[in-house]
């Protein structure tokens, strides 16, 4: 491990000025970071530790919005009472990911920020051939063991997943990332992340020194009616097969769809939000034919580089399945 | 455990003996009479067969219990193997100059600047080791991820950094990447075949045929403690801390390596974060820390990462297996044709006994069996849990199930009408063979009978529910060994033994052994195992432990009871000294007359009355007239192993797998509901110990079945998922409600007090039970493991 210099921020402002120099990284609960970093895939000469930073773990629930602070732990977002109610999509989005020791360490902010499991991306001692981690440098992907990767958003460049599925749930219902930088501005969270295109090491808007402070959630119907479904062959800790956060708000007749969120995680290089099945469900009836029959257009330009074909399959049904 | 002698010791009792045993266990031998000071017994029930807690349980779980790399040394050193990213050719340099030149480098080691290290001896040979392979002897690259190079530097983590900042040249030679690589070129290993009657042709002209091809996929280990080690060179002296299954081995292995005396090796080990078959041998890794400890004069840790370990050592080999049985209408079995093949290192070899189940489980009058090996670039393959028995019994009773569904009759009854009244491999006897107990009581406790036999026919909602079951075996292997108790005057009794305790309960099993036989507490017995310095053991390895060590304790102790009753008559300071030793008795650890009960005197007595602080008396199981050559010999090698066969009887262990898993139709994932199965591993000497090893064992299979594979690149042979988030092992939420069954009964023919192997049998059958669930929940025969949620698709 490359020695680094270590800085305890206490307060925003500064932290921010810090993290704007050089080969410098923000460190919350350190799982992704301290991870890449013993794999070598992540070297950065310093490191500001936000987690005393006060005030940016708070969790709100108003009529309207939800704030969750970018510092407020996984677990205890999943586990609050108002979050479970009103937006049980997220709750579940958060404790079906990692494992508990990880949640009770990890930071909704950083859980925003993981990085990609592409196992060669995190090889760097045996592949120098990542355009993420090495800009023109190839893909060992690409013809490698590609199982979980990426089957939608992907280029030429990149096939790598974007793993996480907090953030699957927050495109399925319009969240937008607070950042902090020289000022703040939203973001919506649909644009946070970029697709790989081109240039696949760069996986979102921040620019240097940019801190995430919080994230805002619109409420809705859709989101109290709301579920998030994890397919893996493990009941438990470990990444997505395929994935889906669902929400949907009837009609008083009961069954005609008013309105729909579709997102899916575990198939796609970016959290990957389903306007185009959304649109023909709306209006629609709510049953199982309507339902297969949208479906299908989930997996609309999804691409295989093999071992995932089967994810092209089990797409469609990671949400459809009642 | 739904039967079984069972008592409940108090919970303080229990604790006492875990620090009891721990305080002698530990590096330090603290024997402070207080932790020893009996109380009465709550029970005057036998110790042996009591279902007792592990006795060094709280130490580990209360972090006190010090693993091999958490010794603290003066002065060590930190060493960080590099491993090779290309799977064959030649290394044509390697530019050390940027790593040595970090603050901290003490040193760097390639074939270029090279610690040497001798061949070991494999114990197919004779010896200790289990690969020939030595690191850093020469410039040949013989697979990816093979040991290229170790740093040495003042920290881990300036040892880490350095070891980055390699460059390694390669020139890239023409690999076999795996056991499907089509330049892959196989070899018989005739000895190890069997044939009985004429199989072809009886398989030709059967009425009903099966002819199946069962795959399983590179399995591993992965203990909780990765394979790590500390190396002291001192004056010509080494002493390694090393967690093994078999210090005997590793010593004899280290002498080697250095080409010095064994008698100046020491290796210590006292406990054991698991090992399930890869602490066996001592690895490459091991002799790096020895070689460089001895050129640095300085002690030396070497800590493979997890993802090093997949390939600083391996797990189970890939197999493929070929089955066709041939069976009559009315399901009795005429031929079987069997033939494996397994994944070996290019130069070294590796034996997946694939007919080890196949060859003893059904009465077949006809029966072939071929093994072949395939050398491929891989890290020499190696034991893991039922090694051999494990993918024998996964295709036999892969294939005997689709035998009874080719035959349409309910697996039991078609493996009840072939039972094997003899060892139809070799015409002898069985010692014991509960296995038909083993069926009824797995199916009366899963509710098999109620079950509808035709695939696809049960579900609830969207979950298609399958019921299935399996068979497997595992041959009682046994090495003589010895044990040493110490008697102190101050009432405390120790038991020596080098054998290791990697989680199975040997300290417990022993000292319950000892006080039941000297018929004391059992928390005045203090267990000391996993040190060279102590009596010869042969290895924890092959579920023969447990036997050879209570076997040689029990001796020790009926030699101690001998060596009290003479010395109470012959010293004249004893207050017995009037007595013939014929006239004395020897009961609840004391010595009396025997026709005077209340004229007794306890041990420590005695030993206060002559002037003696202690006593020390051996126990062995040796053959009398056993020599000093015999007894090193069952220590380092095999030599004295004695197989499943010895006496003219036939001595395994059986079980009887039934599971019930729950797969979902749209996502194919399957879930396992419940799990029973029944074990005959005979008399039982801790029925919560036993239980432990046996669930663990099913846990295992049941990664085995539904997770576990090591992903190989087709490009260069690079293990890319050789971690814990990319290699899954079942997790909590992955296991289901276990029920186990003990129906042995005590086999005196197997062993010296009555038990069978009960480590290794817990995994046979368990892929196949699941397996066979699978057809039944969805009629989809799927002949590869693991089966991951893509081959239902
Ligand atoms: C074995 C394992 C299994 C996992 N399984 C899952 C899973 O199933 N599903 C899932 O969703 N996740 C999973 N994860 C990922 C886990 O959720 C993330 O590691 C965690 O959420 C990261 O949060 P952290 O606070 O520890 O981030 P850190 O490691 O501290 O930071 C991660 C990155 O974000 C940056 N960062 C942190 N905070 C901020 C901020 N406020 N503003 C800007 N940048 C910031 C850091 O500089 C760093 O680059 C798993 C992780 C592991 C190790
Ligand atoms: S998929 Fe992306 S991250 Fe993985 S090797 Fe290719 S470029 Fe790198």
């Amino acid at each position: 491990m490359r020695t680094f210099e270590y800085l305890r921020a206490e307060d925003a402002a500064t932290a921010v000025v810090e993290a704007a120099k050089p080969e410098t990284r923000f460190l919350a609960g350190g799982t992704t970071l301290l991870d890449l970093m013993k794999l070598n895939v992540e070297r950065p000469a310093r490191v500001v530790d936000i987690t005393r930073l006060s005030g940016l773990d708070t969790i709100e629930v108003s009529a309207d919005v939800i704030r969750i602070g970018a510092l407020a732990k996984m677990s205890k977002v999943a586990d609050h009472a108002d979050i479970k109610e009103a937006a049980p999509a997220l709750s579940e989005s958060l404790w079906r990911a990692a494992s508990a020791q990880l949640r009770n360490m990890a930071s909704v902010g950083g859980n925003l920020m993981q990085r990609t499991r592409c196992t060669y991306f995190r090889d760097p001692g045996a592949y120098s051939n990542c355009n993420k981690r090495n800009p023109g440098s190839g893909c060992a992907a690409l013809d490698g063991v590609n199982r979980n990767h990426a089957v939608l958003g992907t280029s030429g460049v990149c096939i790598a997943i974007y793993p996480g599925d907090f953030a699957v749930s927050l495109v399925a219902f319009d969240a937008t990332v607070i950042v902090r930088g020289a000022s703040e501005r939203k973001i919506p969270v649909d644009e946070f992340f970029l697709l790989p295109g081109d240039t696949p090491h760069l996986e979102h808007q921040l620019s240097a020194g940019e801190m995430i402070v919080g994230i805002e959630i619109p409420r809705s119907a859709a989101l109290e009616r709301s579920h998030y479904l994890k397919v893996c062959d493990r009941e438990s800790y470990e990444f997505a097969a395929a994935s889906a956060a669902v929400g949907i708000e009837l009609e008083a007749d009961g069954k005609t769809i008013r309105d729909v969120r579709i997102a899916v995680g575990g198939l796609a290089t970016k959290p990957w939000r389903l306007r185009v099945v959304e649109n023909l469900l709306k209006g629609k009836t709510l049953d199982e034919a309507t339902l297969r029959t949208a479906a299908a257009a989930t997996v609309d330009g999804a691409k295989s580089s093999g071992h995932n074909a089967f994810k092209i399959e089990l797409a469609p049904k990671s949400w459809h399945a009642p | 455990m739904t039967h079984g002698n069972e008592f409940e010791l108090n919970r303080r009792t229990v604790m006492k003996l875990g620090v009891g045993v721990a305080a002698v266990a530990g590096a330090a031998v603290d024997l402070s009479p207080k932790v020893f000071a009996a109380e009465t017994a709550p029970a005057k029930a036998p110790a042996l067969g009591a279902r007792l807690s592990r006795a060094e349980g709280p130490l580990k779980v209360t972090g006190q219990a010090r693993y091999a790399i958490e010794q603290k040394l003066e002065n060590l050193a930190y060493g960080v193997t590099v491993q090779s990213t290309r799977p064959a050719g030649r290394i044509v340099n390697i530019d050390t100059s940027a790593a040595k030149a970090l603050p901290g480098v003490l040193d760097v080691y390639t074939a270029q600047n090279f610690l040497k290290l001798n061949k070991p001896t494999v114990y197919s040979k004779g010896g200790g080791a289990t690969e020939e392979f030595t690191p850093i002897q020469d410039d040949v690259v013989r697979f990816n991820g093979m040991h290229i190079a170790l740093v040495v530097a003042e920290t881990f983590e300036q040892a880490t950094e350095a070891a980055t900042l390699l460059k390694v040249e390669y020139e890239d030679g023409d690999p076999v990447l795996d056991i499907n690589d089509p330049k892959a070129i196989a070899q018989l290993i005739d000895p190890m075949g069997a044939a009985r009657g004429d199989a072809a042709t009886a398989l030709a002209n059967s009425e009903v045929k099966i002819d199946v091809t069962y795959t399983t996929s590179r399995e591993y280990n992965v203990p909780m403690e990765p394979h790590a080690c500390i190396a002291s060179w001192e004056n010509g002296k080494i002493t390694v801390w090393e967690p093994s299954q078999w210090v005997g081995g590793a010593r004899s292995v280290v002498s080697e390596w250095l080409g010095i005396d064994i008698e100046n090796v020491r290796v210590i080990s006292p406990y054991v974060g698991g090992g399930f078959g890869s602490k066996i041998g001592a690895h490459p890794h091991v002799g790096l820390a020895c070689a460089a400890s001895r050129k640095l004069g300085r002690p030396i840790k070497v800590s493979l990462t997890r993802p090093q370990t997949f390939t600083g050592l391996r797990g189970r080999p890939a197999t493929r297996q070929t089955l066709s049985i041939g069976a009559s209408k009315d399901g009795k079995i005429s031929s079987i044709v069997h033939e494996s093949w397994n994944e070996t290192a290019i130069d070294d070899v590796h034996v997946e006994a694939c007919n080890n189940v196949t060859k003893i489980m059904y009465a077949t009058p006809n029966f072939s069996s071929r093994l072949n090996i395939v050398p491929v670039n891989t890290v020499q393959p190696g034991w893991k849990r039922g090694p051999g028995e494990n993918p024998s019994a996964y295709a036999l009773e892969s294939a005997i199930d689709e035998l009874a569904h080719a035959l349409n009759m309910d697996p039991i009854t078609l493996r009840l009408a072939n039972w094997a009244e003899i060892d139809p491999s070799n015409g002898m006897k069985w010692t014991t063979r509960q296995l038909r107990e083993a069926y009824a009581a797995g199916a009366e406790a899963i509710g098999w009978w109620s079950r509808t036999p035709a695939p696809c026919s049960m579900r609830e909602g969207r979950e298609l529910i399958g019921y299935g079951m399996a068979a497997g075996s595992y041959p009682m292997i046994r090495t003589a060994s010895e044990a040493r108790i110490v008697l102190h005057a101050s009432g405390q009794i120790e038991v020596l033994s080098a054998g290791t305790d990697m989680g199975t309960g040997t300290y417990t099993i022993l000292a319950q052994t000892a006080a039941d036989a000297l018929g004391v507490p059992v928390e005045a017995i203090a267990v000391r195992l996993g040190d060279t310095i102590l009596p010869r053991s042969a290895l924890a390895g092959g579920s023969q432990q447990a036997n050879n060590l209570t076997g040689a304790v029990d001796k020790a102790a009926k030699n101690a009871r001998d060596a009290l009753l003479a010395l109470a008559a012959s010293d004249p300071k004893s207050p017995l000294a009037a007595s013939k030793a014929t006239d004395l008795t020897f009961e609840n650890s004391s010595v009396r007359p025997t026709r005077r009960p209340s004229a007794g005197i306890s041990i420590a007595e005695l030993l206060k009355a002559v002037g003696k602080d202690k006593l020390e008396i051996e126990g062995n199981t040796f053959a009398p007239g056993a020599t000093e050559e015999m007894k090193n010999g069952a220590d380092r090698s095999f030599a004295q192993l004695k197989g499943a066969v010895e006496g003219g009887v036939s001595a395994h262990s059986w079980c009887a797998h039934f599971v019930e898993v729950r797969i979902d139709e749209d996502f194919g994932t399957i879930r396992v509901k419940r799990m029973v199965s029944a074990f005959d591993s005979g008399r039982i000497f801790n029925p919560k110990l036993a239980e432990s090893q046996w669930i663990s064992g099913m846990v295992m299979g049941l990664g085995q079945a539904l997770l576990e594979e090591g992903y190989v690149d087709q490009r260069d042979g690079r293990t890319v998922n050789a971690n814990f988030a990319d290699y899954a092992v079942p997790v909590n939420a992955d296991v289901p409600d276990i029920q186990v069954i003990s129906v042995g009964i005590p086999d005196m023919q197997a062993t010296a007090l009555g038990g069978k192997g009960v480590g290794e049998i817990g995994v046979v059958g368990v892929a196949p039970a699941i397996g066979n669930a699978v057809f039944h929940a969805t009629g989809k025969r799927i002949r590869s493991l693991p089966i991951t949620l893509e081959k239902l698709a």
